[in-house]
């Protein structure tokens, strides 16, 4: 069983993760049209929201994936 | 026209009436009690009202300020909403204790003294107890004494505090604390170990999964607000908070990444929104603590509606792991809607009310300069969307289909959902309703352009990680699994004590057992028969000197000798058994031994105060 996220019609799927690329782009964009209130320097470089965003995921699902979930994984029944 | 009574008081007396109403009316009952109360608490004035004067202390059940009338408020709210989704439930227990739980949650926010937040506070942990214990499963009882454990120990730390600064001060009023000598520090960790700081968290992943649908609403809500409130008037602007708080928004989102049960990661979910809560009191400026208390009424409504949809499934389908469930947006559409409101809400998505409240949190921590606070306060942010945004609606409702058909939730449980995702959006779009009622100044505007780009940018990038590493095959599958925390070395501890009691332990009592046990066959030998002794002493004396000193060629004197020799082995016999086994002894009634005891005990204070004069 896999976690497939593209629901039951893979068509529709990719069609919706066109959308969903064509708003991340708008997002982007949108960017140069604001003015940041910015309390740190590294606020201003471009697109600093979006990598964070990016990367932190990243990084938590790997850092989960590989190094907790060794560390912690039981079988069911450990505590019975 | 009844005299306006304190909300706990209302709660409390309500509650004990409870079995008196059979089948539906046992639900519309409980409903009333919290409107009941909310009316009464609406024509209280501001002040301290229910005073009274114990042991020379002034005890104020009553405080009516913008902090505690703010509480009163969310708690009101939830409280009912609750109890609508409550209504299907049939036993006193869970109506009995939800509502002593939450009247008692009251008790602690208006509470103006020491003394009766005190025994509010350990009502909220034996209430809360109960309602674990309801669900009636093997997991759930266990747990309910992990719970109770942990929170008499908080109790205790409480207490010890609460007498420590009460003998300093000389006051039992309850107000701005601060971190200054030993009895604040161990009141503030008594108010720590129920705001769950990182490693005195283990209860929440622990006893929550394990409570009912219904009593799960009541459990996420009041315990750990109740000590962020205390927090937030003890100890605005400790500094340990911020680290504290930072922490808890971190670490639980990479358990939440692992874990299969649903319930499990809001548990965990929970540690992280407090975590804001927490480093907002710590950073102490009136943005960031307007900010944690917004935050409070926000997180209460949408963590109340994630948990009320994932009871909704738990309550339909029996099933709360990932690895269980999928495809229910089916059976249950409007249960999913319902839990993506929530869901949203919690990521804090512009237009839902999240938004308005966590970014006054992360302001301040910018406005503070506070760096790696900041960066870790946007890394929970994602790691917020991940498990609650993500995680939760996605394995309950989409996935894959787990072929699970069932029914749409039950009427009331809509409402309830309904009701509570309405507040989520209407408090994110028109959050000045929200900010009005706040305790200090608002001078914040969420809805800039700057701040929804930044915001949409940070969560919507993160949602594209996640659908590139599912693509490919990155992302962790879910697994069926027991998945250890800290609590794995308190369990160690535990059984090593009882391995402690065991072996070397139980020796001990055994030797001495045993030991005392011989005294006390010894000392009723000796007094059933006191002259055995120095009989066998006497006799044995004479028949060693009879036996140095006699001719042994006189007959006359050998057959003395042998006669006492008898005599003695006669003695010697009755050792075992004593001389009065088997015949009638004359016995005194008790009163007798009674009368002596008292002549004794009377003779011994004569004496007594005869030589201390």
């Amino acid at each position: 069983m896999s976690n497939n996220p593209y629901g039951d019609s893979p068509k529709k799927a990719s069609r919706l993760f066109t959308i969903f690329c064509v708003y991340l782009a708008i997002l982007l964009i949108a960017e140069f049209f604001i003015h940041k209130h910015s309390y740190f320097p590294w606020e201003d470089i471009t697109f600093f929201y979006a990598l964070y965003g990016f990367i932190a995921f990243v990084f938590m699902i790997l850092f989960a994936k590989h190094i907790l979930r060794p560390l912690i994984k039981r079988k069911e029944d450990y505590y019975d | 026209m009844i005299s306006p009574m304190p909300p706990s008081l209302v709660f409390i007396l309500g509650a004990l009436f409870v079995p008196l109403f059979k089948g539906k009316a046992k639900g519309i009952y409980a409903l009333f009690i919290p409107v009941i109360s909310f009316i009464s608490m609406m024509n209280m004035p501001e002040g301290a009202w229910w005073g009274f004067r114990f042991l020379e202390h002034n005890i104020v059940l009553y405080r009516h300020d913008k902090l505690s009338i703010f509480f009163g408020y969310i708690y009101h709210i939830i409280a009912l909403i609750s109890l609508i989704y409550s209504l299907h439930v049939k036993g006193n227990l869970h109506f009995m204790a939800s509502i002593i739980y939450a009247g008692s949650a009251l008790g602690v926010v208006f509470a103006g003294d020491f003394i009766s937040l005190f025994v509010f506070w350990e009502i909220m942990a034996l209430a809360a107890t109960s309602l674990v214990w309801d669900a009636g499963t093997k997991e759930s009882y266990g747990a309910g004494f992990r719970y109770l454990l942990f929170h008499l120990l908080g109790g205790l730390f409480l207490l010890a505090g609460i007498v420590i600064t009460v003998l300093e001060t000389g006051s039992v009023e309850f107000n701005y604390i601060g971190l200054k000598g030993l009895g604040s520090w161990l009141i503030f960790i008594g108010f720590g170990i129920n705001c769950a700081w990182p490693g005195l968290h283990t209860w929440i992943p622990d006893a929550y999964p394990n409570t009912t649908p219904a009593g799960g609403v009541f459990m996420w809500t009041f315990t750990t607000k109740t000590a962020i409130y205390t927090l937030a008037r003890g100890f605005p602007g400790a500094e340990p908070l911020i680290w504290i708080g930072a922490t808890m928004t971190v670490f639980p989102i990479f358990f939440a990444v692992v874990e299969n049960n649903l319930r499990r990661v809001l548990s965990y979910s929970l540690i992280n929104q407090l975590g804001y809560m927490v480093c907002g009191i710590g950073i102490g400026t009136t943005l960031s603590l307007n900010g944690t208390i917004s935050h409070v009424f926000c997180h209460i409504l949408y963590k109340a509606l994630l948990v009320m949809s994932m009871g909704a499934v738990i309550y339909r389908t029996g099933k709360i792991n990932c690895t269980d469930l999928g495809g229910l947006y089916k059976s249950m559409p409007i249960t999913a809607v319902l839990c993506i409101i929530g869901a949203m809400s919690i990521s804090a998505f512009p237009l839902f009310n999240g938004f308005v409240s966590k970014a006054m949190v992360v302001d301040a921590a910018g406005q503070g300069a506070m760096v790696m606070i900041w960066f870790m306060l946007m890394f929970a942010s994602v790691g917020v969307l991940e498990h609650a945004g993500i995680k939760v609606p996605f394995h309950a409702f989409f996935a894959h289909d787990s072929g699970i058909r069932t029914k749409e939730a039950p009427l009331h449980m809509l409402i309830a959902m309904g009701v509570t995702a309405f507040l989520c959006i209407f408090t994110g779009v028109f959050p000045s309703f929200l900010y009005a009622l706040l305790p200090y100044p608002v001078n914040f505007e969420p809805y800039t352009a700057a701040h929804v780009v930044t915001t949409m940018q940070l969560l919507s990038f993160g949602a594209f990680a996640y659908i590139v590493l599912v693509k490919y095959g990155i992302f962790p599958a879910e697994m069926r699994a027991t998945n250890l925390d800290v609590d794995w070395f308190y369990r160690r501890l535990g059984r090593l004590f009882v391995r402690l009691c065991e072996g070397p332990l139980t020796a001990l009592r055994e030797a001495i057992s045993g030991f005392s046990s011989h005294v006390v066959n010894a000392s009723i030998k000796f007094a059933t028969d006191p002259l055995l002794v120095p009989e066998l002493i006497i006799k044995g004396a004479q028949v060693g000197i009879y036996k140095a000193l006699s001719n042994q060629e006189n007959q006359r004197s050998q057959e003395r000798l042998q006669r006492l020799e008898a005599k003695l082995e006669h003695l010697r016999s009755l050792k075992a058994t004593g001389r009065y086994y088997g015949t009638e002894m004359p016995r005194r009634p008790l009163g007798v031994g009674v009368l002596i005891s008292f002549g004794l005990i009377f003779f011994y204070i004569v004496i007594y105060m005869w030589v201390t004069s």
